[in-house]
């Protein structure tokens, strides 16, 4: 069986690109390979795929459950763990009522594990107290598509349209460090003559590509589209029929746009008004035009009105349910896509239905055999989530997440964790949070287990379990099992991955994210099937939208929306923005990546990213050893001079623990509408450090 | 309607419906005030002030001007209001009503200043038509300014506007872009002296005069010469005259403080605030071109429209003091065919003293102006103090945020005035 690779895909990303595992004799027991065949990344990886079998290696990863005793974790058996996480529950069920237990799960999570978790949480635990980290990454352009569209699937297009639009505006992301093989599209694109546009406040690699590179203040973002869409409307480039026959509310976005005029928006922003002009006539005069959001507009405490004004502009230019035109976001996480779509997010069920939906109730209770008043309602934001922990939540059982290095405000975030009377933990490795837990349970990772994801495209693909886990390790869906089976559910969780993917297409049936006609054998035949696929003979959904919108009346909706300030500007006290992002050799939390010895010699730690002038302003040298200072803590990292900064900003990657923590400071100000968490802009000092340098 | 009832929900009364006061009553919903209630003479829908001059100049649709509906929770009044009643919280409104406040706040706005000209007003008339402008003389504030020049338009061939300031130089450019010849006059000795230098200004004149407008500076309007209370031209100071069927006056503002003063608010050149926007009573607030902070009366859409974001989050308790505002006055001039020309200005426009250092890049064959004035402070730090770009805006973030932060300057100033290699942004193909 040496040379047989087996088909799977990257661990990482949300561009979860095909690769193949070939089984060797080396203490890694499988090796990386290219797999051409699938079309997203046609074989290419980046140094995070082609490294990613690291993490199989012995020794690396738990192969027993630890269990808290005098303080410390100790190795137990399954049973004696299992068996202290029901006791736990059970009895703070028992003492603060069920939604004193909660769940809290991850946006890496398989659609099989995601789903289960979301019915475990409401069936056997009955607790409205669930959600998860993707609430972190992809609220808020969920609620800005779900708004305009009726429907939220990261691209309503597959990838390899994008070279055939005539303009991509590409805001707040930089695939060509955290989404490397996806560059191949925005070069094609350049490469027919279309034209590239990345909005950052940073000059990153991806910037450095574009055709026209703005650089708005981090948080002004959504004074810069409104300011686009003046200049669409002044200058006449609205498409009128379009707008006519398939949109509605433009009057008011229209008159909420006019109030943002251009010199107005330059002041805001901080970009020339020139070089917003040149945005327009690029974007008006290509035959057709996407935007591509990514974290940097979205992860603000207005990142769904943000969101929301980019897809105006799509609109009001007829950009939008038509060929290689639209509006679409660059999903992070693995399962970022499928992960919200399932159930494990406070106010949904499965299939993309809403918790708070009677004939959606129905449905689902009667796949899960319940009665549909036994579910419990909607539930906190992840946020609010964490912050309840030890108070309203007294037990918590987390999965596939790691919130003490990732949530915002992090310092009080694990403070939170810590007065937990009980927390349980589902982890490969020891994470900064998995240490603090009561109960920690070694699981099986990619490639040691099955199941599909649903990548940035809204196609569902397969990873095919290519080694046996390590002996000790379970699989997540074998640990949902054993535990409803001691909280008296013996029926109703399987452990097989297609068993809880079959049960997954009946429960989405009929939803808008309908998975009722996907099966591995499909997914294996052809390459992954677009959602939604309502029967084994619908041929899936590659493009969205080209007949009709999904809203009642079939028109995109706009919305108007006015700029505001971040939920904390600089001040006199505090007068730098940080902003926050990823580096190439490293992924999220650094859970994974971190224990990668090739990755780590690529990015070894934190650092915070400044302007030569700010620099010297504060008198501090490229790599001294500078303290990063805000209302919610201090982290002490070395910086790193760049001309690719504005002076006014500086930036920090956030994949590293402790004092180099850049979540310490980021502002949990929560978006209104989507609850996402204010992560990419908030206010700072910086000083020198005593002896640093 | 009286005084105020004992709800605890404090009632809010803004008096004046223009951007300052339409942003504020907005505001004040978005951050959870129930009682708000506006009350707004003009008989338009709220429109930005800003865009006139595009409005003039037929870019933009009338209708695209307008704001945003305000939402519903915000009573909004078709009244004056007439007088204030400080001591019994009452607003006494020209219909009759009287409206009670817990806090009001003065959006009152600025009125044109028409120029001593001879023939603009006519001494035989009485009573209100004495105050009547001739047929064809127009101030250029408003909407109703707009409309009625726009009206008057058909069959003007010749128009002097008169002013060379931002807004004589924006009217001036709106009727070129209408077919109109244009004579801009202006009595000082060059445009818009207030923010740029002479180089500047002469960079300006040529680009209006490839617009269509005709500029005269050093040259003062003496007389307003009509037939049947209609112009057909102007008299200059040296005698010489100048046909026109359509003569705009731009010669400044003044901010609207009769209430106020009546009332026996403190008055200066506009009704004076402190950093929390209060008026001499803590009960009466005021924002935007009536309003006069530190010294400074702004007559700016910009710092009015700051003043009303600060005023909403203090009075829904936040604790949002306002320091002023150190904006770049902005001008774009679009041509129909030409593309536009940008100008950003601030500060001083010319050197105080030996301790202030100016830097320039002047490219005559580009038309691009570029300059800084830094001054040395007691500690030997270099701070901005005054600049302007024409032609070349690519610096305009970093310098705008250089200005509006008020620090020491840690590098050679001329960053500020050239993009390569240092600032991010910016077209780099």
């Amino acid at each position: 069986m040496n040379d047989a690779a087996t088909d799977t895909h990257c661990p990482y990303c949300a561009l979860q690109c095909g690769m193949g595992l070939r089984r060797t004799d080396g203490p890694v027991p499988v090796a990386v390979v290219e797999r051409p065949g699938f079309p997203v990344n046609r074989g290419a990886l980046c140094g995070k795929g082609t490294n990613a079998a690291a993490v199989l290696a012995p020794g690396t990863r738990l192969t027993t459950p630890l269990v808290r005793t005098g303080g410390e974790l100790r190795p137990a058996s399954w049973d004696e763990a299992l068996d202290r996480i029901a006791g736990a529950v059970t009895a703070t069920a028992a003492a603060h009522g069920r939604d004193a237990v909660g769940v809290f799960g991850g946006g890496g999570l398989t659609n099989e594990k995601a789903y289960l978790l979301g019915k475990f949480a409401r069936v056997v635990l009955g607790t409205s107290a669930i959600d998860y980290n993707g609430r972190f990454c992809m609220s808020s352009a969920a609620a800005g598509g779900i708004r305009a569209f009726g429907l939220d699937r990261g691209l309503p297009f597959p990838v390899e349209d994008i070279p055939r639009a005539g303009c991509v505006i590409l805001v707040g992301g930089n695939p060509a460090e955290t989404m490397p093989p996806f560059v191949r599209y925005l070069r094609e694109l350049q490469e027919n003559g279309g034209k590239l546009i990345v909005v950052d406040p940073r000059r990153t690699r991806t910037a450095e590509l574009a055709d026209l590179h703005l650089a708005p203040r981090p948080g002004t973002d959504l004074a810069l589209a409104l300011g686009m869409l003046h200049l669409v409307v002044a200058e006449g480039r609205t498409d009128e029929a379009f707008v006519a026959e398939r949109t509605s509310g433009w009057a008011q976005t229209r008159a909420a746009a006019m109030a943002h005029w251009p010199e107005h928006v330059e002041s805001v922003t901080g970009v020339p008004l020139p070089h917003l002009r040149e945005a327009v006539r690029m974007f008006c005069d290509a035959q057709t035009g996407m935007v591509l959001t990514a974290r940097g507009p979205e992860q603000q405490a207005k990142g769904t009105d943000t969101v929301s004004a980019w897809i105006n502009l799509c609109l009001a230019t007829g950009n939008a349910g038509r060929p290689y035109a639209g509006y679409g976001c660059l999903t992070g996480q693995g399962n970022g896509q499928g992960g919200r779509e399932h159930g494990q997010k406070a106010d949904q069920l499965p299939g993309y239905r809403k918790l708070d939906d009677p004939a959606a109730r129905a449905h689902v209770a009667a796949v899960w055999g319940v009665d549909p008043d036994s579910l419990p309602g909607p539930g906190r934001s992840a946020y609010e989530l964490l912050d309840s922990l030890g108070t309203d939540v007294r037990a918590l059982l987390l999965a596939g997440s790691n919130p003490v290095v990732s949530a915002p405000r992090s310092a009080h975030v694990a403070e939170r964790l810590r007065s937990l009377d009980f927390l349980a933990v589902s982890d490969v490795v020891l994470s900064e949070t998995a240490a603090l837990a009561d109960v920690v349970l070694p699981v099986t990772q990619w490639a040691e287990e099955t199941g599909t994801m649903t990548n940035l495209e809204g196609r569902v693909i397969l990873r095919r379990k290519a080694v046996e886990a390590p002996a000790g390790v379970r699989s997540d869906l074998e640990v949902l099992h054993a535990l409803a089976g001691r909280l008296g559910h013996g029926e109703g969780f399987p452990t097989e991955p297609e068993k809880a993917f079959d049960e997954l297409r009946r429960a989405s049936a009929g939803g808008p994210a309908d998975y009722a006609g996907i099966s591995y054998e499909r997914i294996e035949a052809e390459q992954g099937v677009f959602w939604p696929c309502p029967s084994a003979d619908h041929p899936g959904t590659p493009r969205l939208f080209l007949d009709r919108f999904a809203t009642p009346d079939g028109r995109a909706r706009f919305t108007a929306v006015h700029h505001r300030p971040a939920g904390e500007e600089p001040d006199e006290e505090y007068p730098v923005r940080l902003t926050t992002g990823r580096v190439l050799a490293q992924y999220q939390s650094g859970a994974q990546t971190r224990r990668v010895a090739e990755l780590n010699a690529a990015a070894p730690g934190a650092f915070v990213e400044l302007h030569p002038r700010l620099a010297e302003r504060l008198g501090v040298r490229d790599g001294e050893q500078v303290a990063v200072v805000s209302r919610r803590g201090r982290t002490v990292t070395p910086a790193r001079l760049t001309t690719a900064i504005r002076p006014d900003t500086v930036f920090m990657p956030f994949h590293w623990p402790g004092a180099a923590n850049a979540n310490v400071h980021t502002n949990p100000a929560l978006d209104p509408v989507s609850r996402m968490p204010e992560f990419k802009a908030c206010a700072v000092r910086l000083e020198r450090c005593e002896g640093g340098g | 309607m009286t005084a105020t009832d004992s709800t605890a929900e404090p009632r809010i009364v803004v008096i004046g419906g223009g951007m300052a006061g339409h942003r504020l009553a907005q505001q004040l919903t978005a951050h959870g005030a129930r009682r708000v209630t506006l009350l707004a003479e003009e008989e338009h829908t709220p429109y930005n002030r800003v865009l006139l001059a595009e409005v003039l100049a037929g870019r933009y649709a009338r209708d695209i001007a307008a704001l945003a509906a305000l939402p519903a929770q915000v009573e909004c009044r078709r009244a004056r209001a007439v007088r204030i009643d400080r001591e019994h919280r009452v607003v006494q409104c020209d219909d009759g009503a009287a409206v009670g406040y817990d806090r009001l706040v003065l959006a009152t706005g600025s009125n044109p200043v028409l120029p001593p000209l001879r023939g603009l007003f006519d001494d035989a008339l009485t009573g209100r038509e004495r105050h009547e402008l001739p047929a064809g003389v127009f101030a250029f504030r408003t909407m109703a300014d707009c409309e009625l020049i726009d009206r008057h338009l058909p069959g003007v061939r010749q128009a002097v506007v008169v002013g060379g300031g931002l807004l004589g130089v924006s009217a001036a450019r709106a009727l070129a872009a209408r077919g109109v010849q244009v004579v801009l006059a202006h009595q000082g000795e060059h445009l818009m002296e207030r923010h740029l230098d002479e180089e500047a200004a002469g960079l300006l004149r040529a680009h209006l005069a490839e617009l269509g407008v005709e500029v005269h500076t050093e040259c003062r309007v003496r007389s307003a010469l009509t037939e049947d209370r209609r112009i057909t031209g102007v008299e200059l100071a040296d005698g010489f005259r100048l046909d026109a069927e359509l003569l705009v006056i731009a010669t400044g503002v003044r901010p609207r403080t009769g209430l106020a003063a009546a009332a026996g608010l403190e008055v200066r050149r506009g009704i004076v605030v402190d950093d929390r926007l209060r008026t001499s009573d803590p009960a009466v607030h005021a924002v935007g071109d009536c309003a006069e902070h530190r010294g400074t009366v702004y007559g700016l859409a910009g710092p009015a429209l700051a003043q009303a974001d600060h005023l909403a989050r203090l009075l829904c308790g936040q604790d949002a003091p306002y320091r002023g505002s150190r904006l770049l006055t902005r001008l774009t001039l679009a041509g129909p065919d030409s593309a536009p020309l940008d100008l950003a200005a601030f500060g001083e426009t010319s050197p105080a003293g030996p301790g202030d250092r100016v830097v320039r890049l002047a490219d005559a064959s580009r038309g691009t102006y570029r300059k800084v004035i830094v001054r040395r402070d007691e500690l030997g730090g270099e701070r901005l103090i005054g600049g302007v770009l024409l032609g070349d805006l690519g610096t305009v973030g970093d310098l705008a945020g250089t200005w509006e932060g008020d620090e020491a300057l840690s590098a050679h100033p001329l960053h500020l005035l050239t993009t390569q290699s240092t600032t991010p942004g910016g077209p780099s193909r």
